[in-house]
């Protein structure tokens, strides 16, 4: 460890700002690339599932 | 050879791709995941101070990562672009435009965690040195590919638009690599060389090496998100796709 107490942790010798908010933009930007394609996704098969049916139950109704 | 020959045949169809990515997909992701949690965390509450800039230093362990994966990331897209233009795989421009958010993500990153360094550092956020402007001049890079796709209606000229400044772009890569080097520049040189040991200690520059290859997995596992979700986008309506979803809707 390279901190005595969490207060020094957090303060970081006086750079604890610079630090921390380059770490929680960091968080911040790989959260939103990872989470995009997961949504992206689970809006495609909800979307394609639902054409699907209604294409299910056209053809129905016609036969 | 002859498998790697086979390999290059099978990259033409994206259904194959798309049953073959699943699992690394997860084994990336879960890399990705475990280095970049360790990096971080030995970075930020492990490695000594630095002498000179205590412990400002720490933004290393996320601005070196994503600055060499964003310049990664543009000559995938080089690369993407020449097989496109060559060869005219489907897959190769389902790549152009899948790296390009992603590449375009990590290099708004690199400047901003930059600037935020810089201020405690060089005294300024913003600084026209040669290294900071290349990189500038690699974001209007990846905005301009955004860009040329969205205005051209047309996917498949779309496509060739975008390889061709792909690939005119990286000559862009060479000259950020070496700007600290050619230049007479604030910004300091690389920490890591192929031809060297590093300039730091060695409880200094391992989390950072961690990081670097954990940031190379989350690049691989978001590529290849991205990418099933392209493949299955441009191939819906075809009969596996179809079989597909209503297999996962059950």
């Amino acid at each position: 460890m390279s901190f005595e107490t969490f207060g020094d942790f957090l303060t970081m010798g006086g750079h604890g700002p610079y630090v921390w908010l380059s770490y929680g933009l960091t968080l911040a930007v790989v959260l939103v690339n990872v989470l995009a394609p997961i949504t992206g996704r689970r809006r495609y098969l909800r979307e394609q599932a639902d054409a699907e049916r209604r294409r299910q139950a056209a053809e129905g109704v016609r036969t | 050879m002859a498998t790697l020959k086979e390999f290059w045949h099978r990259l033409g169809s994206p259904r194959w791709f798309y049953g073959i990515s699943g699992p690394w997909l997860k084994i990336l992701a879960g890399l990705a995941a475990l280095l970049l949690g360790t990096g971080c965390i030995w970075g930020l509450a492990f490695a000594p101070p630095d002498y000179q800039q205590g412990n400002s230093f720490r933004i290393i362990y996320v601005h070196v990562p994503t600055a060499i994966v964003a310049q990664t990331a543009y000559l995938v897209m080089g690369c993407a672009g020449v097989v496109l233009l060559v060869w005219r795989m489907k897959l190769a421009d389902m790549v152009l435009a899948t790296v390009a958010p992603f590449g375009m993500w990590m290099t708004v990153l690199a400047l901003m965690t930059g600037a935020i360094w810089g201020k405690p550092t060089w005294g300024a956020w913003w600084v026209w040195d040669a290294r900071t402007t290349s990189m500038l001049v690699l974001l209007f890079l990846y905005f301009g590919i955004y860009a040329l796709r969205q205005a051209i209606p047309r996917q498949e000229a779309a496509g060739r638009a975008c390889a061709v400044l792909a690939v005119i772009g990286v000559v862009n890569i060479p000259i950020i690599k070496y700007s600290v080097d050619w230049w007479l520049t604030l910004h300091q040189p690389a920490t890591f060389k192929l031809t060297a040991a590093p300039s730091m200690p060695v409880e200094m520059w391992l989390p950072l090496a961690v990081n670097v290859v954990g940031i190379y997995c989350l690049f691989g596992a978001n590529l290849l998100s991205r990418l099933r979700l392209e493949i299955l986008q441009r191939e819906a309506g075809t009969q596996w796709v179809r079989d597909m979803v209503l297999e996962e809707a059950r």
